[in-house]
């Protein structure tokens, strides 16, 4: 059984604690770092970064990744930007304003010490992404620019056009090739973590199957960083790419490992709404087009009319009406729910009736239609290209979409899971967001764990062990696991019933979407708990896998994932229904202001929930970490 | 549902790289305009497992143009009909109802197919391992703002770097040859100032390690029309000039030169 969660955080002022937890950590010296083997499973910006950065330390690194190449993992979509506390622009930014708003954006359900960490080595990144070669925005002067980014009031986002993560993630791609190269790094592609070796109490390793060959075998190390992403997939639908899972982190969850604060998760009001059942993923946006876009919906139910010849008095500006201050720019969260309310309303629009409309034709009569063109030009293309309707004429289409998770793998400050040896970084942990994560904040959390802090404190775990080999791949230990693996595989490929894997990733994404969604109350999480399970005993007895284990098979890569999803799915729900309050991505409908928004309790639920697998997927066990605020004061939001 | 259509797809089925491939023809219908090609795949392959066949294996990933997993020849061209466009952003509304499509995979020696339309483009990575790096350990940057870029320098820099690696440029190439996703590579560093040190290294590892694997570029220009991000073929050029230079350098060092 686990004890009281140790967070490490250490004494002192907030802006002095990671300076001083520097010093206080132990080192490993250069001669010996060589003596030490790390594993890094994922080559997304924190994967990369990681990769790289210890490869140079001279650890002797083994780099996994289920892609073709590492630069093809999701980072490589973000659009919008990166966070940096440069202050730049002589507008008022800094380190404490960066750590301030993020954690007041976080909705205080995030730890003080970590933010303030974030936001200081928010700086160091810039530095390395430019050294790097990474082509941000520039001033005619040479200099970079910046520009303000979701809802903030200083411009401390660093930008390369719409495709920023693209840009940091061949920073970090070429950063970790330096050292496939130089030989500190071992890469391995197309092989797919799916379990974790735990021996005596620490992690030892990993087993992984080649997507190729099929060939199922133990990796073992003196220490195992996942670098895994997200778990939007659970929804079906999200704006992740097709293959993101949870099934690394799920399956150290299952050896041990506490997952925590699984409610949290980022709907992003801006995506291209699903034009079909076939819709086989959501496309973002970006959130940018909010700043001269206008968001409505018709004021009539059966508004047969198209946009342009529907008049002003019969046109719904929502936001800008319940929120005359911020208007159109309101948070994330809000801006979802309040799409949510208008589409469940009836006023939606589309053939599907399923979006809201985001109008630019203010602005082209304000500034003209090359100036939006500049501005906007490759999103608009992008939605021409999708929804074949051009958005200088007729408003786009948008409705929210799962975007980020905010929950993830509980980890000390130092980025260890109570596993000894498991370290976990970007957003496969759950410790910088808190509720919800701001703009241009996930890039910046990927790199910050990867380049800037993993490195300093896996040094601090690997230290005392100096002299010890890692576990022998042919020991007991790694075939048990192992056989384990191979059994699950075959399983699914001998179970030969009726149905697709997608099938029931539909179907399960579509329970987690209307339960577990932008609104949960009790009922519906209740309800949740008891279809989520009847679908996977169905999902067990009925899928449908074709072909073998031994070459590319897709189908089967998937029903492994999407297994996990359904036993995350069940944790979600029963978070969801332990947190009785709404706070960030998690609004209950019981909890809420008068005004409609949402309603924290500070005095019951300002903690982290991290769950204990407990044997079965109805068995978690919650342990709380306490959070304290000693510098930013609670208090509820408002955007009026 | 209205205006759907009825197509007949041609598809490359092959287990295995050491096995022969053929091509099967299936039937797809009641496809909707609004559907993405891969959405078409999608369809197909629920028929498929329906129906007791293994269904194909097609790569993706994003489904947003940008990670570059994507693509096969459609109709006998790199990710299709439309230009500017990888193969998961082509929508059926492209296509006419009673079509006879055929795919297949990337055709490339250096590119053995895995399975049916999937194939190993890793020699793209041995590329940019070759030198496809500024060397700036982490921590050892200067401030952000120490070097000014001029902004036309940086904008083509991104150019180059909007590369997103799918390998249509060897698809396309009647040489299979990689001059333009390498030229992208070396351009988006040798144009910025941070990239000088290590210019002329960086241009011959990369362009000798690319001989390695593709063939040679004979200016058909395919490329660039394949391109789903639109890559200049400007930077071939580039890249053979420092090429070039980065010779007649080393000749120097020699004293070999007049």
């Amino acid at each position: 059984m686990i004890g009281e969660l140790q967070s490490l955080i250490p004494d002192g002022p907030v802006d002095e604690k990671w300076e001083s937890h520097k010093f206080n950590m132990k080192l490993v010296n250069p001669a010996n770092k060589r003596k030490f083997e790390i594993i890094v499973v994922g080559t997304g910006l924190a994967g990369a970064s990681a990769a790289a950065t210890l490869g140079e330390l001279g650890y002797n690194v083994k780099a996994f990744t289920y892609h073709d190449s590492p630069r093809r993992a999701h980072s490589i979509a973000a659009q919008g930007g990166i966070n940096g506390a440069k202050n730049y622009q002589n507008d008022g930014d800094s380190v404490y304003r960066l750590f301030y708003d993020t954690v007041k954006g976080g909705d205080y359900r995030s730890r003080e010490a970590n933010v303030h960490r974030l936001a200081e080595v928010s700086l160091n990144i810039i530095d390395q992404c430019v050294g790097q070669g990474v082509p941000f925005a520039r001033e005619y002067g040479g200099l970079l620019d910046n520009r303000s980014f979701g809802g903030a009031q200083v411009s401390r986002t660093f930008y390369a056009r719409g495709q920023t993560g693209q840009q940091l993630l061949l920073g970090a791609y070429s950063a970790l090739m330096r050292q496939v190269s130089a030989g500190s790094v071992e890469l391995h592609t197309r092989k797919e973590m799916l379990d974790l070796i735990v021996h005596d109490g620490a992690a030892r390793g990993i087993v992984v199957r080649d997507l190729i060959t099929g060939d199922i075998r133990s990796h073992t190390a003196h220490a195992v960083v996942l670098a895994t992403g997200g778990y939007g997939n659970v929804y079906y639908l999200s704006t992740n790419a097709m293959a993101c899972n949870v099934t690394a982190g799920w399956r150290a969850h299952r050896r041990g490992a506490l997952f925590a604060n699984p409610c949290y998760t980022q709907i992003h009001p801006t995506c291209i709404p699903a034009s079909d059942e076939f819709q086989s993923k959501l496309t973002l946006m970006s959130e940018s087009l909010r700043n001269d876009g206008r968001i409505w919906v018709p004021r009539e139910h059966d508004e047969a009319r198209g946009a342009s010849d529907i008049p002003n008095a019969d046109r719904y500006y929502y936001l800008e009406e319940k929120y005359p201050s911020f208007g159109n720019l309101v948070p994330r969260d809000v801006a979802s729910r309040n799409a949510k309310t208008v589409v469940d309303q009836g006023l939606g629009v589309g053939d599907m009736k399923n979006g809201v409309y985001l109008d630019f034709a203010d602005a082209i009569a304000r500034d003209g239609e090359d100036s939006i063109r500049a501005r906007y030009g490759n999103l608009f293309q992008m939605y021409e290209r999708i929804t074949g309707e051009d958005p200088y004429k007729t408003p786009m289409r948008i409705y929210p979409a799962t975007h980020y998770t905010m929950g993830g793998l509980w980890v000390n400050y130092e980025l260890m899971s109570n596993v000894p040896g498991l370290f976990v970084a970007g957003e496969a942990n759950f410790s910088d967001h808190g509720a919800n994560r701001l703009g241009a904040s996930a890039l910046m959390q990927g790199l910050a764990d990867g380049y800037f802090v993993l490195p300093y404190t896996i040094g601090n775990y690997l230290a005392p062990l100096l002299g010890e080999a890692p576990l022998a791949e042919n020991d007991a230990a790694c075939g048990e696991v192992v056989s384990e693996v191979a059994d699950r595989t075959q399983k699914w490929l001998s179970i030969n019933g009726t149905r697709s894997v997608d099938w029931f990733h539909r179907e399960l994404g579509k329970l987690v979407w209307n339960y577990i969604g932008m609104e949960r109350d009790k009922n519906g999480l209740e309800k949740a708990l008891s279809e989520i399970p009847a679908l996977r005993e169905e999902f067990e007895k009925d899928v449908r896998v074709l072909g073998s284990g031994d070459n590319l098979n897709s189908s089967l890569e998937k029903v492994g994932r999407v297994a996990d999803f359904f036993e995350l799915a069940e944790l979600k729900a029963r978070d969801s229904l332990e947190r009785e309050e709404s706070c960030g991505g998690h609004f209950r409908t019981e909890s809420q202001t008068p005004e409609g928004e949402a309603l924290r309790d500070d005095e019951n639920f300002a903690h982290v929930a991290a769950w204990e697998w407990g044997g079965a997927s109805d068995s978690a066990v919650l342990h709380k970490e306490q959070l304290e605020f000693e510098n930013v004061p609670l208090t509820q939001r408002s955007y009026k | 549902m209205e205006n759907t259509l009825t197509l007949t797809l041609k598809v490359w089925r092959q287990n295995s790289p050491t096995e022969s491939g053929r091509f099967e023809t299936y039937t797809v219908e009641e496809i909707s305009p609004d559907m993405s090609f891969l959405e078409m795949f999608d369809v197909l392959n629920e028929n498929l497992i329906h129906s007791g066949e293994e269904p194909i294996e097609i790569a993706s990933d994003c489904r947003e143009g940008i990670c570059g997993t994507c693509g096969c020849m459609i109709n006998g061209r790199a990710h299709g009909p439309e230009k500017a466009t990888a193969t998961c952003q082509l929508h059926m509304r492209k296509f006419e109802d009673g079509d006879t499509i055929v795919v297949e995979p990337w055709q490339a020696a250096s590119f053995p197919v895995i399975k049916d339309l999937v194939v190993d483009r890793s020699p793209l990575d041995r590329i940019i391992e070759a030198g496809g790096y500024i060397t700036v350990p982490t921590g050892s940057a200067p401030d952000a703002n120490l070097i000014p870029v001029p902004k036309d320098a940086a904008d083509t820099a991104f150019d180059a770097a909007a590369c997103i690696g799918c390998g249509a440029c060897v698809a396309a190439c009647p040489n299979s040859a990689a001059q333009l996703f390498t030229s992208a590579k070396v351009q988006h560093l040798n144009l910025l100032p941070q990239g000088q040190a290590e210019r002329w290294s960086r241009t011959e590892n990369m362009v000798e390690t690319m001989e390695e694997y593709f063939g040679s570029c004979t200016n058909h220009g395919e490329c660039h029309e394949a391109c789903p991000k639109e890559i200049p073929l400007d930077f071939i050029a580039y890249t053979n000039r420092d090429y070039v230079k980065s010779k007649r350098k080393n000749r120097n060092l020699l004293g070999q030169t007049p």
